[in-house]
Order: C-alpha cells, then sequence, then structure tokens
C-alpha cells in the first residue's frame, strides 16, 4: 500500500529512459509521452483520492525506520501538489507535438520532460531535507537540458546565466543542510523539527532558517532575487516555459512552505514578519516588470513574480484563512500560469511575433484565441467566478484578520495592475483594425487550443466548485498550522 | 582539526566566490568547483572529523564515526562533477555562438 507513494517518481522516470530509447521514432515516443503522463495523471489522482479520504502514507524506503531511513511522505499538501503537477504535464504533453520542431523532439526533449517531472514529483513528496537537495538537482538538470534545447545564440546566454544562479544557490543549500546537520545532528524533516522545537530556535537555528529561505527564495524568484527568472524564461520554446513557469518556481515556493510551516515556527516576529515586506515587495515589483514590456512572453514571466509574492503573503500571517489561501493559490497559479503561457505561445506563433507593437486585429482571424486569453486574464486577475478570486479572498481575510493594512493594500493594487498587464495583450493584439496585407493568413491552431481550454476548465472548476475545494484546503492548512500532526506520522511516537 | 578545516573551506568559498564574480567564462567556472569543494569539506566537518572508530553502532559503544556525511558529500560531489561538465560544455558553447567570454557582452537589451 505505502508503495503507491513511490509511484508519481517512478513512472516518470521510466517513461523517461523509455522515451529516450525511441528517441529517432517521434510518432512513438509522442504516443508513449501522452499515454505514460497519462498514466501519472490516474496514479496521481488514486494517490490524492486516499490520502484525503484517509490519512498520510509514509513511505519508509528498504524497510528502514523513519529518522534513519529516507522516507517520502505523501500528507495532503504534497500529493495535492503532485496531481496540479500531472495535470499540467498533461497539457504539456498534448502541446508539446504542435509547438516543438522535429529537431527539438528528437534532441531527447520527451525524456527530459520526464526527467522534470520525477524533480518535481520527487521534491513534493520527499520528507529528508537532504533528499529534497537531491531532487532539486533532478530537475535542475532536467531544466538545464531543456532551456538550451534548440541552441540558438540567445537561448545559450541566457542559460548560461540560468545554470550559474541556480549552481550558486544549489551550492549554498548543501552548506545550509550541513548547518543543520551540525546543529540539530539529522537531516529528516520530521525530526529536525522535534529537536528543533525541544531545543528551541536560538540565533544560530534562525541564521540557518534564514539562509533555507535565501536558496528556496532564489529558486521561487522572489524579491530582490528575481533578476534572473524573467528573461531566461521566455528564451526556451514555450511550451518549456510553461513548465518552467508553472513548476520550477512552485518547487521553490513549496519548500518555503513546508520548512516555515514545520520546522521553523518558533520566532513568527522575525521571520514570518519579513515574508510580509518581501511578498508585498515581490507583487510590487513583478507587477512594475509586466508592465514595463512589450514582449508578450515577458509580460507573463513577469507575472510569475507576483503570484509567489501572494503566496509568500498567506504563509507570512500564518493563520487558517493565510495559509488556505496559500495552498489554494499555489494549485491554481500552477494551472493558470501553464495556460497563458500556452496562449502566448500561440499568439506569437500565429502572429509571427512577440512583440507587441507589431501586431493587432487578431480577433477577426482568431475569436476563439482571443477570448481564451480574455477569460485566462480575469481568472489570473482574480474575477469572481473564477479561482483566482477564491484564493485573494481566502488570503485577504487572513492579512485583515491580523490588521496588515498596507499589505492588503499593496495586494489588491497590484491584482488591478495584473488585470491590466494581461489586458494589454488583448487590447493591443486583439482588437484594431483587420489587417488586410495578409499578415495574419489564417494558421493553423490545431491542436494547439486543447490544451488550453482543457486547463482553463479546471481553473474554472477550481472557482465555480470552490464550495466542494475550499474545505479540503482548509483541512491542510489545519494540518499544516500543526507542526505536531506530521511529527507524529512520520516518527510513530 | 575541525578548526582548521573550517577555515579552509571558508578559504575555499572565498575563493570561489571572488572568481565568481569575474567576467571570464573559465573563471567562473573554476569559481563554482572551489565553491563546491568548500561546501563539501564543510559537510565533513560538521560530522566531526577521524574519531579512528568504523561507523557501527550498537548499544553501548560510545565511539564510532558517523556515516551520513560520507553519504552526503558522496551524492553531492557526483552532482556537482555532472554540472560542472555541463557547465564547462555549455560555456563553451555560448562563447562560440556569441563570440565572447565576457559576460558583460552577454546582457542582452532586446526587451528594455
Amino acid at each position: 500500500m505505502s508503495n503507491l507513494v513511490v509511484l508519481p517518481i517512478i513512472i516518470p522516470l521510466l517513461a523517461g529512459v523509455i522515451v529516450a530509447l525511441f528517441n529517432k521514432k517521434v510518432a512513438v515516443t509522442r504516443t508513449l509521452t501522452k499515454l505514460f503522463s497519462i498514466l501519472n495523471l490516474g496514479v496521481a489522482a488514486y494517490l490524492s483520492w486516499i490520502v484525503f479520504t484517509t490519512d498520510s502514507i509514509i513511505l519508509e524506503t528498504g524497510e528502514w525506520v523513519a529518522p534513519y531511513g529516507i522516507i517520502l511522505v505523501a500528507d495532503p499538501l504534497a500529493s495535492l501538489l503532485v496531481l496540479t503537477t500531472n495535470i499540467v504535464a498533461v497539457a504539456c504533453a498534448f502541446y508539446a507535438p504542435h509547438s516543438l520542431s522535429l529537431r527539438q523532439e528528437t534532441h531527447y526533449f520527451y525524456a527530459f520532460y520526464f526527467f522534470l517531472i520525477t524533480g518535481v514529483s520527487g521534491a513534493f513528496l520527499t520528507g529528508d531535507l537532504f533528499n529534497l537537495f537531491v531532487f532539486f538537482e533532478v530537475l535542475l538538470m532536467a531544466s538545464y537540458a531543456l532551456i538550451v534545447l534548440g541552441g540558438e545564440r540567445i537561448q545559450l546566454r541566457e542559460s548560461i546565466k540560468y545554470v550559474l544562479i541556480n549552481l550558486f544557490s544549489s551550492i549554498l543549500f548543501v552548506t545550509a543542510v550541513a548547518f543543520i546537520y551540525g546543529a540539530v545532528g539529522t537531516v529528516n524533516m520530521a525530526q529536525i523539527a522535534e529537536r528543533v522545537q525541544i531545543q528551541g530556535q536560538d540565533g544560530v537555528l534562525t541564521t540557518v532558517a534564514i539562509l533555507l529561505f535565501f536558496v528556496f527564495a532564489t529558486k521561487a524568484a522572489l524579491f530582490p532575487l528575481y533578476y534572473w527568472m524573467p528573461k531566461s524564461y521566455i528564451v526556451p520554446n514555450t511550451v518549456v516555459s510553461a513548465l518552467f513557469g508553472a513548476l520550477l518556481t512552485k518547487v521553490g515556493i513549496y519548500s518555503i512552505l513546508r520548512v516555515f510551516s514545520l520546522i521553523f515556527v518558533h520566532k513568527l516576529e522575525l521571520t514570518h514578519e519579513t515574508f510580509i515586506w518581501i511578498a508585498g515587495l515581490s507583487m510590487l515589483f513583478g507587477v512594475i516588470g509586466a508592465l514595463s514590456t512589450n514582449n508578450i512572453k515577458l509580460i507573463i514571466a513577469y507575472n510569475i513574480i507576483p503570484a509567489i509574492g501572494f503566496i509568500l503573503m498567506g504563509l507570512g500571517v500564518f493563520n487558517q484563512d493565510g495559509m488556505s489561501g496559500s495552498v489554494y493559490y499555489l494549485v491554481h497559479d500552477m494551472i493558470i500560469k501553464t495556460a497563458l503561457f500556452l496562449i502566448v505561445g500561440v499568439i506569437a506563433y500565429v502572429a509571427g511575433t512577440s512583440d507587441l507593437r507589431k501586431m493587432g486585429g487578431l480577433i477577426h482571424y482568431y475569436p476563439g484565441l482571443g477570448w481564451l486569453l480574455f477569460v485566462a486574464a480575469f481568472v489570473l486577475a482574480g474575477i469572481p467566478p473564477f479561482s483566482g478570486f477564491i484564493g485573494k479572498l481566502l488570503l485577504l481575510q487572513g492579512t485583515l484578520s491580523e490588521y496588515e493594512v498596507v499589505i492588503t493594500i499593496i495586494a489588491l493594487i497590484s491584482s488591478l495592475l495584473i488585470l491590466y498587464s494581461v489586458m494589454k495583450i488583448f487590447i493591443r493584439g486583439f482588437w484594431g483594425e483587420k489587417d488586410e496585407t495578409g499578415k495574419y493568413e489564417k494558421k493553423s491552431t490545431k491542436g494547439l487550443i486543447g490544451p488550453i481550454v482543457y486547463l482553463l476548465a479546471f481553473s474554472i472548476f477550481l472557482g465555480v466548485g470552490a464550495e466542494w475545494i475550499v474545505p479540503s484546503v482548509e483541512s491542510i492548512s489545519t494540518y499544516l498550522l500543526d507542526p505536531e500532526i506530521y511529527i507524529e506520522s512520520v516518527l510513530k511516537e | 582539526m575541525e578548526i582548521i578545516i573550517s577555515i579552509l573551506a571558508g578559504v575555499l568559498i572565498t575563493t570561489g566566490i571572488y572568481n565568481l564574480l569575474q567576467k571570464q567564462f573559465l573563471r567562473i567556472v573554476i569559481g563554482t568547483v572551489l565553491l563546491s569543494h568548500g561546501a563539501h569539506l564543510f559537510i565533513l566537518t560538521m560530522g566531526k572529523l577521524k574519531r579512528g572508530q568504523p561507523p557501527i553502532l550498537t548499544d553501548g559503544v560510545t565511539d564510532y564515526t558517523d556515516p551520513l556525511p560520507q553519504a552526503l558529500i558522496l551524492t553531492s560531489i557526483v552532482i556537482s562533477f555532472g554540472i560542472t561538465s555541463l557547465l564547462l560544455v555549455l560555456a563553451y558553447r555560448t562563447a562560440r555562438e556569441n563570440n565572447t567570454d565576457n559576460m558583460e557582452e552577454l546582457r542582452g537589451t532586446e526587451n528594455e
């Protein structure tokens, strides 16, 4: 039974190896990729169903009892995120064949795609801090390969910066793990949490906590560590950008959420108070970045930063509503960011450019695409009844009940500006006179629209079906606010 | 002994950071290598060095070597070895394609 936990990690790993073997036969790899990603989605859905209806599942690998062996923990948060990851992955698997060039496909795109999913699922499921580092490296290695796929001049230029910044923060991660091991003598997260509780979170441990925050904040692209992110996320193919935007930064913010709700929760006035300010600055700077540019992919890439800010804000206030909001917003944002990246990918493809100044009047040729973007912008900005609204409502209830008025105002203003930044694509790209020069001859968007509709359907379901989803999310936040449950379920004392 | 190794790790990390801040690709790559060496030495120090005992834990035995840091280092060394080789290839290709190995000339201002 508990072996179920390892399946969302093993299946993509095996699938990656298998599709690498059939590399030259593109038709075979495409079919296999779709089949395996749907299989993995099924397994993830079954896993989360079991976890939500019964209890967390703990896998002690090799029968080594909890603090000694490596453990995998499928608790409600982890399994929900693995499920969301796979929802996103399926959309990308179906979008990829229509978006990539044949050369990119035969250069092992599908294999690295599966390795990326392996790393992301592993990072969500692991219950061991060093193992988290290893899974980070797995997903980063896959992302290094994906970001250079195609090997254009500009791509190489941005990816070397991407690799360097991630390598640097990984080394800091190892150092932080070493510090923790020196201070509490374990790398098992539940045991670290227990020992920090007993020893008390003294100056050394708080410093290590901030070092860890620095590492995860670099991966999650928070203010002031986001500078590497937007430009490097726009250089690869759209489907790769979508995967990065949906998954990589979210693994960073998930780690912050986990570490600062489980382990370092004894100096809230020092750590979590700071988070609120960092969250506010991330929202402002991210949205300013999004408004500053005319490149449609860059607009969406900059919009990742305020989303991470929103999630961190919920953690910062650290109460029931705030944490529910963070978890809800995390799931919502993974889905909608993928959808938006895929949409701008189609727009850039049909318009032949990603520069807003060079397009206009697309609505006459692609009305469906225009309305999809319109709906996606509403979902992102949080117009009821879509999912962004529920997430922001929970978050703002959380901040207001702690009387954090300034951050609430910043959050509301930045939501409005997010709406404007995405609507700018709609207004400048889709409105306007019909272009008669034949510049936008009707190009086939076959296969590109399906995955977007599928993702938006999930987003709309998250918003309209909030009555069914919010209770589960609130049970997750109750769970996160009480570290004892996690510690007991892992160490079984 | 721990103090000496800690200082050595500190020196390695300092020189690593200095090299990382240079403009030339090769220096940057060497910087990351030094940095990771520093971090690895640091993990080893955290498990206390050279107690001269086997890594076996039985009831009643108080003298034993901690095997965990060595397992952690091994994993970490393999990873950083892989990334260094990738980084070398990437740096070479980038320098070839962009006709420069100076970071300042690789800023990219298309979207500003």
